[in-house]
């Protein structure tokens, strides 16, 4: 027959189990909220992902809105941080009221790829070609410009596709401001910025979305995260530097620019067309964002702890998602930025 | 847009799906029935008055929700009404470096690319419901209906990657160069071909919104009485007659209503426009060129936009595309007014 002390028994094992299981939870990890940047997502799930297995009372969870929505929960106080590929500008740490500390946290390389049949890997472009393109100005493949740096090479008779990224994007930003750099006429007419007007082009939505539309168009040329085109077996193509060498983008040739400047900061981060003979022209860094008098001083501890390790240990995991890590001299100087922290 | 999905009468209910838009007709003539000659009236008791507030409570919530989402909109974007006035709505810069900001390569792609897919879903779509709801055996209905009702449950960034990957290639290499050799010297079939474009993004529309159009303008034939049928059949008339004569006309109310669900869902429609439209702010005459919708233009900005009036110009654009449904809607109710009211007076 039907047992009701059993039952009950069975209740009240439930009803432990189940106080047990939320005590358990209780207990368990402290939880970092971060949100921004969608580049450094897989960088930082990784990183995230190796801090919580060493220290198992924390987990840091990072949400990748983009670099203008990790602003916004910044200053809202939402987040214990904040990720952007472009620095908080003026206005925005007007806005944030407190002093705000930003670190270089990782860096980030751009492809020039390109959907050419029958033409593989490594097509030498200068930089004033890569802006001719972008501004409309070289409309073909088989252009005097483009076969006069390519001898050897059967350039096809093909109208050129421009992609870019509609979305706006820190990926975006780089490329205009490192066309802005090189091509006077370009500052002039469009600038740089996360969403600029282009001159001619169609745009693809994120990186997958660009290189989407190169893939499927042939003629097509787009600019394109290094880290995704290492991963997706895409050509692209060796650009010549301020030096005059040409050279692929790499995790070697992104440093190498990077190192070229130890002292960057918020205000003077730009590192596109970088001296150097080893400088890949096209790459830039990605920030993390920090109040300097957080309001929990608890919590700002286990965040200094984590970025601390980020900019230092942390680096080597960038290495194996095919990021590159910072340069010696730009990780003390990120570790003297944390260091500012008053937690 | 997307909750557009839920208004379809399921399949299976068995309820005439015809009340969509031409059901006060049916009421009334319910209502007007010999047997109230008076109108009776529920006493009113406490449990009454409780049901009385309810569903009013209710039908006011959905005024409040309207009239707060146009005030929150205005709101946000009196920044850019007062900076950029009404020029924002004929202006084609939309440059986010310099802060210039104008509204109408956007209001023309979401205009266009909804008409493109509407002219195309609309006609397969009623002729598709005609099919199942009147020339097919049921068996193969039933079938039939419910592959087209899972066509509309499949979530729009699916179609937005199949028109990327599939049909984008598919109008490069095919479909576009077919046309501008049999029509090139129209102008809207001119100029270089990239795959992505207005018409893609019009073809990827049409084929989403075809099922809804089906769907509902196949259950509103359903709808119409067999005796309506019988009684042209009894006076000689084919099939075919009597699909135009007895069956086009009781469900006209619902097939027009199922187009402008989905011409609804068209306009709001953002993933998968924005992976094949091209991403171009710029007005051309060909279909072929690059254009952007409204939709796409905020997924696309509206993350990264760090400037206030930047984000507050994406937001007059919403405003725009909600006062752009409002219209279409409200357009697409009057026309049909006017058809009841010059036809329906049997």
């Amino acid at each position: 027959m039907f047992n009701w002390s059993f039952l009950r028994r069975a209740g009240g094992f439930l009803a432990v189990g189940i106080l047990a299981l939320t005590a358990s939870l209780a207990l368990a990890a402290t939880q970092l909220t971060g949100a921004g940047s969608t580049f450094d997502y897989p960088f930082f799930s990784k990183a995230f992902y190796e801090y919580s297995q060493k220290h198992a009372d924390l987990t840091v969870n990072y949400q990748s809105i983009g670099s203008g929505g990790g602003i916004q929960q910044f200053i809202a106080k939402t987040v214990d941080f904040g990720a952007s590929d472009v620095p908080m500008n003026e206005e925005e740490l007007k806005r944030a009221g407190g002093d705000v500390l930003q670190i270089p946290i990782t860096l980030g390389g751009e492809a020039i790829g390109y959907n050419l049949p029958g033409v593989g890997k490594g097509l030498k472009m200068t930089r004033q070609l890569i802006a001719e393109i972008y501004l409309g100005k070289v409309t073909k493949w088989n252009d005097a410009k483009i076969a006069r740096l390519n001898p050897g090479v059967k350039l096809p008779n093909m109208p050129i596709t421009v992609v870019h990224r509609s979305d706006g994007s820190g990926t975006t930003y780089i490329f205009t401001d490192f066309l802005s750099h090189v091509s006077p006429e370009w500052k002039q007419k469009v600038g740089a910025g996360k969403s600029v007007q282009w001159p001619v082009g169609i745009g693809g939505k994120g990186n997958e979305g660009v290189a989407g539309q190169v893939r499927e168009t042939p003629g097509a040329i787009g600019y394109i995260e290094l880290a995704y085109v290492l991963e997706n077996q895409m050509t692209y193509a060796r650009v010549q530097n301020q030096a005059g060498k040409w050279l692929y983008p790499s995790i070697k040739t992104v440093a190498a620019a990077a190192a070229t400047k130890p002292n960057v900061s918020a205000t003077d981060f730009s590192i596109v067309d970088a001296a150097g003979a080893d400088s890949y022209p096209i790459s830039g860094y990605s920030w993390v964002m920090v109040y300097k008098k957080p309001t929990n001083p608890g919590r700002a501890k286990l965040v200094r702890n984590v970025l601390t390790w980020l900019v230092s240990d942390g680096q080597k995991v960038a290495e194996s998602v095919d990021y590159v890590p910072l340069p010696q001299n730009v990780q003390h100087q990120a570790l003297s930025i944390i260091g500012q922290m008053q937690a | 847009m997307e909750s557009s999905r839920d208004n379809q009468p399921s399949p299976d209910s068995g309820l005439p799906a015809k009340p969509q838009i031409g059901g006060e007709a049916t009421l009334a003539g319910m209502v007007e029935s010999p047997a109230f000659e008076q109108p009776v009236r529920m006493p009113k008791v406490a449990a009454g008055t409780a049901f009385d507030a309810l569903v009013h409570g209710s039908t006011l919530v959905f005024l409040a929700l309207v009239l707060g989402l146009f005030v929150e909109l205005l709101w946000s974007s009196r920044q850019s009404i007062s900076t950029f006035g009404f020029s924002f709505l004929w202006t084609s810069e939309w440059n986010p470096v310099t802060s210039k900001f104008g509204a109408l390569p956007f209001v023309y792609g979401t205009v266009v690319s909804s008409a493109i897919a509407i002219l195309l879903a609309g006609f397969t779509g009623v002729m598709s419901g005609a099919f199942l709801a009147e020339f097919c055996p049921p068996r193969l209905s039933q079938v039939l209906g419910l592959l087209i009702e899972l066509l509309a449950a499949v979530p729009s960034v699916v179609y937005g990657l199949w028109g990327l990957f599939v049909l984008a290639p598919l109008m490069r290499v095919y479909i576009e160069p077919f046309l501008q050799s049999w029509f090139g010297f129209l102008p809207i079939f001119s100029g270089a071909i990239y795959g992505v474009g207005m018409l893609t993004a019009g073809v990827i529309l049409a084929i989403m919104i075809v099922p809804t159009v089906t769907a509902i303008s196949r259950d509103a034939m359903a709808a119409v009485p067999q005796s309506q049928r019988e009684a042209v059949w009894a006076l000689g008339a084919t099939r075919w007659q009597g699909f135009r004569m007895a069956v086009l006309p009781g469900a006209r109310a619902g097939v027009f209503g199922a187009c402008i669900l989905a011409l609804g869902r068209a306009l709001g429609e953002t993933i998968a426009t924005t992976m094949v439209i091209g991403n171009r702010p710029a007005i051309s005459a060909s279909l072929f060129a690059p254009g952007y919708s409204i939709s796409s233009v905020i997924a696309n900005e509206f993350t990264e936009a760090t400037t206030q009036v930047y984000l507050s110009a994406l937001i007059e654009l919403g405003l725009l595309l909600f006062v752009i449904s409002v219209i279409v809607n409200g357009v697409a109710r009057l026309l049909l007014w006017k058809v009841f009211t010059t036809t329906g007076a049997q």
